[in-house]
């Protein structure tokens, strides 16, 4: 097990120069009765997205109590591998949006298997080896302030976004955002997965560099920079975070030559303690009940967008399988980085 | 047609046993069938997905570039879609420069990669999981890096056991279908070639008991066998009832006469009250019970020279021993110690396929019918004409009349056995024991007096 731990340690120092010493939750919360032992349930989705959904699991399942921790995507990476090494896990559920560190962590044997018909149910897209299972339906979005674009500019496809990039207006002048991919998993998932659709990443990498774009960091951070109006437009924004009633002036657009959509990945740890709860709340999670509740949080869209002008053909869920490994490598990484900054002049 | 379900002391059925026969077969047929099945789909699964293990190997190879003076690897997404070809299984790559250092993927030392160009498989273990793994060698020669670069690519098994499996299982449906037909067939087969001996059982249960005649023969070649075995017993039953019918009817009938002349010879004794006359009734009486013992001996001669005739074993004789044997037991002197007896043989073996007993029976009774109706010196000779061995009793007197020698082919004649004679019965005798060694009694007047012959086909070859 040490090539992995040699491994996890070369891909932390790689990916996390700035935050390598941020390795706690970034909040913690319980859900299900106060006292008694609860499932460890660590995840990257913001505990107020996912709050009410876990209040209806442990309110259907009377015996169980979730303490819910909230990570970074690169820090639950790294935690969860120390875990794995170690050979037991604090964690009995990993829930993820860094889908390609899940791959990893589960090629590497770190998963407990599980088949239940509601897991069996998933399309072969959404699930792997049964030990690692898309629960969400989220997709990536371009995101714009409603008073800072005018309507004639608001980019329904990339080639627009990469049009108004090399207009050089100074209206768009570093007024462009995006993930910082080194500090966001999920990030660099996104700009993975656009790259593999060569072509366009290309010249949207040129048009970031022209445009002198941001790459800053967390979904909220940005929705809340084009809200008020710090940013005019962000792109590759996870489309589940933006609330419209809490976010005003933001506009919503599905790309319509293609669509991103993540699909968060659920792990169970082979050596965690309540695999049982974490069981029963994978198969919750994928009840009719359950994802009632998804789909309330924004987790959970159906493929029709409301932007009905993107065709569900365009809709490019991201695979749960071993092809996302390519997007850990050590090399690749950091030619894809190399690239990245190269682009954002860093 | 009633048909008895389970006869006692029969095996089990044929059906039965064909059935648990081919099953037995079709089972060990269908292990040695899954066994193979398994080892071919294991080889199958093998080479299909070493292919793409050395595909994927091979692509990341290619994808290795020299810049600054450093090999470097831009890890291809074709090799994992095609790794990914085993949808669930686990992917182990590595890629390692000339002193083994790790350039990119997995670390940990692998013992088994080479440094060969040609592509080396080999089996190891991924965490706990067994897998494969191939490691190829690329060899730079560049002015800025010289050396080799080796990769290694691992994937876990799944997806080659769930090939062999369903290689197997199909292999077994095929199997399992192919014997189920066969056994199918088994069955109707068996049914069909059963139905002939059902059909003679039913023939059999259904049959008048006193009906002996052959059954119809029309069966396969097996039963038919049987049906010839049954219909030969049935034939020899038959003359052996019918004998015994004759035997009964005939003594009933020729008893009844001469018992009823002694009841009534003894009523006349017992009223009779002068001495003389009843002396001469009793010596009357005398000789009617001295006649009737040999009628009796005569009986029984005939019913056991007809039961031997058909039961005794037919062995190869000489008729002059048979003749000879009955001139020198000299029984014919105490019926007529007056006459004159003389034995006619040739010096050459006669040879016939009989029983001596019977023949023996049949020539003491043509003698005896000599001595007592003939006249004159009797000869007894055994001759050999043609094809025919005759074995012949002949007196000097004239024999019977015409009409008596036309009778002479019933059983029996009822008017020489009411008088206490047994010319006819003795005839009967040497004519039935003729006919049972496929010959026949010849009787006729010669120029020197009255012969009777039993001729007898000659045994063919002398062993």
């Amino acid at each position: 097990m040490t090539r992995f731990m040699m491994l996890v340690s070369a891909l932390i120092a790689a990916a996390l120069p700035a935050f390598a010493q941020q390795d706690g939750p970034e909040a913690r919360a319980r859900f299900g009765p106060a006292d008694g032992p609860a499932m460890v349930l660590r995840s990257t989705t913001d505990i107020t997205v996912l709050g009410p959904t876990l209040q209806d699991f442990t309110a259907r399942n009377p015996g169980i109590a979730v303490a819910y921790e909230q990570w970074g995507s690169n820090a639950l990476y790294e935690i969860s591998w120390r875990d794995c090494e170690a050979g037991q896990s604090r964690a009995d559920a990993v829930l993820s949006s860094a889908v390609h560190q899940m791959v990893d962590l589960v090629n590497s044997g770190c998963a407990g298997s599980y088949r239940s018909s509601a897991s069996a149910g998933l399309p072969a897209a959404r699930r792997w080896r049964d030990q690692l299972w898309g629960v969400t339906q989220e997709p990536a979005v371009i995101i714009y302030n409603t008073h800072l674009v005018p309507p004639q500019d608001v980019p329904h496809t990339r080639f627009a976004l990469l049009d108004l990039m090399r207009r050089d207006e100074p209206r768009y002048q570093g007024k462009i955002a995006t993930y910082e991919i080194e500090a966001s998993g999920l990030g660099y998932l996104f700009a993975f997965e656009d790259s593999l659709e060569a072509s366009t990443f290309g010249a949207l990498m040129e048009g970031f560099s022209r445009a002198r774009a941001v790459a800053t960091c967390c979904s909220a951070e940005i929705i809340k920079g084009v809200s008020q109006g710090e940013y005019a437009i962000a792109y590759n924004v996870l489309g589940s975070y933006v609330n419209a009633r809490r976010d005003p002036n933001v506009g919503v657009i599905w790309p319509q030559d293609y669509t991103l959509m993540l699909s968060r990945a659920y792990m169970i740890p082979k050596s965690g303690e309540q695999a049982y709860s974490a069981q029963k709340l994978l198969d919750f999670l994928l009840s009719g009940p359950g994802k009632e509740d998804l789909r309330a949080a924004g987790l959970l869209v159906s493929g029709e967008p409301e932007d009905s002008a993107t065709p569900a053909s365009a809709l490019h869920t991201i695979a749960i399988s071993p092809v996302l490994l390519v997007a850990l490598d050590r090399q690749k990484r950091a030619q894809f980085i190399a690239r990245w900054r190269a682009a954002f002049g860093r | 047609m009633s048909r008895p379900a389970v006869i006692a002391g029969a095996t089990a059925s044929l059906k039965r046993r064909v059935i648990s026969g081919v099953l037995a077969l079709l089972l060990v047929g269908g292990a040695v069938a899954a066994l193979a099945a398994f080892g071919y789909g294991r080889a199958a699964a093998r080479e299909s997905y070493d292919r793409l293990l050395l595909g994927a190997a091979n692509d990341i190879a290619e994808a290795i570039s020299i810049q600054n003076g450093a090999p470097v690897v831009d890890l291809p997404v074709a090799a994992f879609q095609l790794l990914a070809l085993a949808p669930d299984d686990r992917i182990y790559y590595s890629v390692r420069g000339p002193d083994g250092a790790v350039l990119t993927g997995a670390t940990g030392p692998l013992a088994q990669a080479g440094q060969t160009a040609t592509p080396k498989f080999f089996d190891s273990k991924m965490g706990d999981e067994n897998a494969r793994f191939v490691s190829l060698a690329r060899r730079f020669a560049e002015r800025s890096f010289s050396g080799t670069v080796t990769v290694i690519v691992g994937q876990t098994l799944r997806a080659r056991t769930e090939m062999a499996l369903g290689l197997t299982r199909d292999a077994l449906i095929a199997a399992a279908i192919g014997g189920i037909a066969l056994l199918a067939a088994a069955v109707l087969v068996i049914d069909r070639a059963m139905r002939p001996l059902r059909r003679i059982a039913d023939q059999l249960v259904g049959r008048d008991p006193h009906d002996l005649t052959p059954m119809e023969t029309q069966v396969p070649a097996e039963v038919a066998v049987m049906v010839g075995a049954m219909n030969r017993f049935m034939a020899r039953l038959d003359r052996q009832v019918a004998a015994m019918r004759n035997l009964i009817s005939d003594t009933a009938h020729q008893l009844r006469t001469p018992v009823a002349a002694l009841r009534v010879q003894a009523e006349l004794a017992s009223a009779e009250e002068d001495d003389a006359r009843r002396e001469q009734i009793l010596t009357r009486l005398q000789r009617r019970t001295r006649s009737l013992g040999e009628l009796l001996d005569q009986m029984l001669s005939r019913a056991l020279v007809i039961h031997r005739t058909d039961a005794a074993r037919r062995v190869p004789l000489d008729l002059r021993d048979v003749a000879l044997d009955v001139i020198e037991s000299r029984d014919h002197e105490l019926v007529a110690p007056s006459r004159d007896v003389v034995l006619e043989i040739g010096e050459e073996a006669v040879m016939v396929m009989a029983d001596t007993l019977s023949l023996s029976e049949a020539l003491r009774n043509l003698l005896g019918n000599a001595l007592k109706h003939g006249a004159g010196r009797v000869r007894v000779g055994v001759t050999q004409e043609g094809a025919q061995a005759c074995l012949w009793v002949e007196d000097s007197g004239p024999g019977p009349s015409a009409e008596v020698l036309e009778r002479i082919g019933e059983r029996f004649e009822k008017n020489a056995a009411s008088v206490g004679q047994s010319a006819g019965l003795g005839l009967s005798i040497a004519r039935a024991v003729a006919f049972a060694f496929g010959g026949e009694l010849k009787l006729g007047a010669t120029g020197q007096g009255f012969r009777a012959t039993i001729s007898l086909p000659m045994q063919e070859e002398q062993i």
